[in-house]
């Protein structure tokens, strides 16, 4: 029996429990002896001139070796902006330089022999700005009256599609239209950004960070400190979650490496989580229009949607995610016109980045309210209004008028199988009973049905690289360019070279994040993992075979085709003659037995699913407590259940967070008002049940594992199932639509506001 | 100033800043590098280690109040032999850990909550961690680790070194 689809738990484990992981600033290493720490000082204001900076206080501080500013690194290049579409003007300084554009962006740097030293010398840095009016939403942005950068003329990053057709809703019976926000959230993974940079005597520079892609990071960071990429080795340690935060590369990285050089030794930096939350990538922040049209019957004939991106300050990976959103904008269903179209807006907060789905649950959460809302309208089960409008069954490539070609699907199983295991019927029956009695506590059910885009070309093509090497002692080194962060990489990669030639997967030792070793790959991010990484290590596997039989046919005077694997030890048997053979390890002593090879997907995979949510919503107060989660998730084949169940956890989640309580809140003046995890809602385990997980697999055929992407799933299915699940337990009340975070407070207020009419209760 | 402890069955004595904090004399003094730090506002729980049998957040105690203490981390588990705690085995066999970052303080956490109620109900469970943050695992496995960790016996609810029971 094969040991794929099998429950193998982990191979990392019993290091992580018994003596911890070794995360950036857990490390010990000869070059980094006698590293200093750098502290960073950070703008306290989030639009303004910057007039002055005054470090000799703290030049005078205790353990202080240097301090430095803009005008210290006049000679750098200005980081540019990281995507071709935006205005050149659009770049940062290393250090802020004649303006900052929000708080946390970095004025000076310190120096410092001990960590607490930098802390004290940090404060004593003093910084002169003059205050100027604050860009914090994106309506703001687009009014173009205040700009962050005036060079450019313009806050708008980039623009994406057209105006929607005048003819778009021509024909519909009922055409229901929505405001709606999905709001900034943090990803918050508990590792915070670290790294440690040492110059050796051969002129190149070891970079350590966290990070989700050390080639990406690499390439990035040699290029800003202008060097050419081979002089750097960038190294990611065990990495302490990411969830998108820890994809490229931040100032901070190169920063470590150019001080380094600066002062001749090796500098370390850790931020606190204060730092992280103003200084580390955020999450979605659309602003989003969904205007949605059909007949009275339940059939939509017509979808728009239009999207203002929240960029934050600086351009990361946010300005281009409404392009995912815009792709994905139909999601699963068979409208036959769609219209999508988008704006990036720079903003004097936190720049936005890629969050778990980046752009996909922005589109799900839009198009799974536009289905609720309109079934509302015409006064129609929501689950039937699904069932009318589902794309049917479908295992050849299906084209959507959003422009993208999903591999496979099965779209109304998954909505039967949810809607059977959640039990629907029944819920929906004591929903009624408890709006009947007038219960304080009300039954609310939501549902969603989502597919997502995984495995898309991130640059450098739907590829990855994979080298499997066995050793003479019969142990093998698998070296991936996949970039595993809490996903069980080691696990799962060992099992899929353990399945093709019979090494215990404990005697499989995988390695990552090391850009010597490793020099291509694409890193962990958008789900790709398995269906590429993965598929790199089977077709690794399946090649090092081939090249055992050719040596083994020599050695054992046989044809090669008599050759065949025997798994039970770990080598190659002569078919028909049993005792005859030779082990992979033996061929190994005789020679290196190591291939590395590259596979090509191609194309992305597009997983799917539908999730049931069932909430309790005290109408009194406006709590909602999320009950259940039942979710059905198809992400084809599986090659680890224990560990794919885990993405899928990790992913509701982060869902039901963002559904229910997470948000960064700024004030009028771009304070931030959640900069400590005192103040952010991050989930604990007492705001969410355990989930009910079903089971489908829809296999694809884009790679020979059969297998799609499930790291981002479950949050995109999760958000607007809860979202509406909220929505519908007071909607009897007269409530229509509550933007998400639906805290007490907003669900409150919509029942008061519905009530009275009023809507500034 | 001068302070002493037992951390995980060692006597130690250093000269310390009396500002230091516990977590920082454990990973920067001690060289215990298991015990992350999470947060700057004792939300996280990352830093969760057992002091004197109490499961304790190390952020938020000077390592001066740790004289004379006997402090456990999450490295003074598995015994002598290698043989990882119940609390350890059960995360390993639910996949009760991703990224492994809150795992240290979230074990501690974990033996405490079974030190307290030797066979908690799942809400228990997540009523006695709410003050533990996890980002990969939705709590779902952490909940179970710690009921599988419960049918294993007392020994789940203690800690090696002093053999008492934490609380």
């Amino acid at each position: 029996m094969s040991i794929l689809g099998t429950r193998v738990v982990r191979t990392e484990d019993p290091v992580f429990l018994a003596r911890g992981a070794t995360y950036t600033d857990d490390l010990v290493d000869d070059r980094l002896a006698g590293a200093l720490h750098m502290t960073t000082v950070r703008s306290q204001v989030a639009h303004g001139r910057l007039l002055s900076v005054d470090a000799s206080a703290a030049l005078d501080a205790p353990g202080v070796v240097a301090v430095f500013t803009a005008e210290d690194c006049a000679d750098l290049d200005p980081i540019p902006a990281p995507l071709p579409m935006v205005p050149l003007e659009m770049h940062r300084h290393w250090l802020a330089k004649d303006k900052v554009r929000f708080v946390g962006d970095i004025v000076a740097v310190v120096l410092t022999e001990e960590r607490y030293q930098g802390e004290d010398a940090a404060e004593l840095v003093s910084v002169d700005i003059d205050q100027l009016p604050a860009v914090v939403t994106t309506a703001d942005a687009a009014a173009d009256e205040v700009l962050l950068f005036e060079e450019a003329g313009t806050n708008v990053m980039a623009t994406f599609g057209e105006p929607p057709p005048a003819d778009l809703f021509t024909g519909c019976e009922v055409v229901v239209e929505q405001r709606m926000v999905n709001q900034r959230v943090a990803p918050v993974p508990l590792e915070g950004r670290a790294a440690a940079a040492a110059w050796g005597e051969d002129g190149r520079v070891t970079v350590w960070c966290t990070n989700q892609g050390a080639q990406q990071a690499k390439t990035l960071i040699a290029g800003w400190l202008g060097l050419d990429e081979e002089l750097v080795h960038l190294v990611t340690p065990d990495v302490g979650g990411g969830f998108g935060a820890k994809i490229g590369a931040d100032p901070e990285f190169a920063l470590v490496a150019w001080l380094a050089q600066q002062v001749g030794r090796p500098v370390r930096w850790v931020e606190n989580r204060s730092e992280n939350l103003t200084g580390m990538l955020h999450g979605r922040g659309q602003d989003q229009m969904i205007r949605i049209g059909g007949r009275r019957d339940g059939t939509i004939e017509a979808y728009s949607l239009v999207v203002d991106q929240d960029c934050g300050a600086y351009p990361r990976l946010g300005v281009i995610l409404p392009t995912l959103t815009m792709r994905m904008a139909v999601g699963t269903y068979a409208f036959p016109k769609v219209h999508a179209q988008a704006r990036a807006l720079a903003t004097n907060t936190t720049s936005i980045g890629a969050y778990r789905g980046a752009g996909r649950p922005e589109a799900t959460a839009a198009v799974e309210r536009a289905i609720d809302l309109f079934a509302a309208e015409i006064g129609m089960d929501p689950a039937e209004v699904r069932r009318k409008n589902l794309i049917p069954p479908f295992s050849e490539p299906y084209a959507t008028p959003s422009g993208m070609t999903y591999d496979s699907g099965e779209y109304p199983a998954a909505l039967e199988k949810a809607l059977q295991a959640a039990g629907y019927d029944e819920l929906r029956a004591e929903q009624a009973r408890r709006r009947e009695r007038g219960d304080v506590l009300q039954l609310g059910i939501g549902l969603s049905t989502y597919v997502e885009i995984t495995g898309a070309d991130t640059g450098l093509g739907a590829a990855e690289s994979a080298e499997l090497e066995v050793h003479p002692d019969g142990t093998a080194t698998v070296l991936t360019g996949t970039s595993p962060h809490g996903q069980g990489h080691a696990t799962t990669w060992a099992m899929l070279a353990s399945d093709q030639t019979g090494i215990p997967v404990e005697k499989i030792t995988v390695l990552h994040g090391d850009t010597d070793r490793i020099p291509r790959g694409g890193g962990t991010m958008g789900s790709r993992s398995v269906q590429q990484g993965g598929a790199a290590v089977q077709q690794a596997a399946v090649e090092m075979v081939e090249l055992a039989k050719q040596r083994a046919a020599e050695r054992l005077e046989v044809d090669p085709a008599d050759l065949e694997v025997d798994l039970a030890h770990a080598g190659l048997a002569v078919r028909g003659t049993p005792g005859a053979g030779v082990t992979f390890a033996e061929l190994a002593g005789e020679e290196r037995l190591v291939v590395r090879t590259r596979f090509e997907a191609g194309l992305p995979t597009f997983p799917f699913g539908a999730h049931v949510a069932v909430v309790e919503v005290d109408v009194e107060s406006g709590k909602a407590q999320l009950q259940r989660l039942v979710a059905v998730d198809d992400a084809g084949v599986i090659i680890n259940p224990l560990l794919a169940e885990g993405q899928r956890h990790g992913g509701y989640a982060q869902g039901v967070a963002q559904a229910l309580l997470e948000e960064v809140l700024y004030d009028a003046d771009g304070n931030p008002q959640t900069s400590t995890l005192a103040d952010y809602p991050f989930i604990s385990a007492t705001e969410l049940p355990s989930f009910e997980l079903v089971d489908m697999a829809t296999p694809t055929s884009i790679n020979p594992l059969g297998a799609k992407g499930i790291g981002e799933a479950g949050t995109i299915g999760s958000t607007p199932a809860v979202h509406n699940a909220v929505i519908d337990a007071v909607s009897h009340l007269g409530v229509r639509h509550i933007d998400m975070p639906t805290t007490p407070m907003k669900v409150w207020r919509s029942i008061q506001q519905a009530r009275t009419g009023d809507v500034n209760a | 100033m001068k302070i002493s402890m037992t951390v995980n069955g060692q006597q130690h004595t250093d000269e310390v800043e009396p500002r230091l904090l516990l977590v920082h004399y454990l990973r920067e003094v001690l060289g215990l590098k298991a015990t992350n730090i999470g947060c700057d506002t004792t939300s996280c729980g990352a830093c969760t280690v057992i002091v004197d049998g109490l499961s304790v957040k190390s952020c938020t105690v000077l390592a001066a109040q740790a004289e004379g203490a006997t402090v456990t981390t999450l490295e003074g588990l598995a015994g002598p032999d290698g043989e990882l705690h119940p609390m350890q085995k059960a995360f390993r066999e639910e996949h009760g850990l991703q990224c492994g970052f809150c795992t240290p303080g979230m074990v501690m956490a974990a033996i405490g909550v079974l030190a307290d109620n030797p066979d908690p109900t799942d809400r228990e469970v997540r009523e006695g961690l709410e003050g533990n943050l996890c980002r990969c695992t939705g709590y779902h496995n952490i909940v179970r680790a710690v009921r599988a960790a419960a049918q294993a016996g007392p020994a789940a609810g203690q800690v090696p070194q002093s053999q008492e029971t934490a609380r």
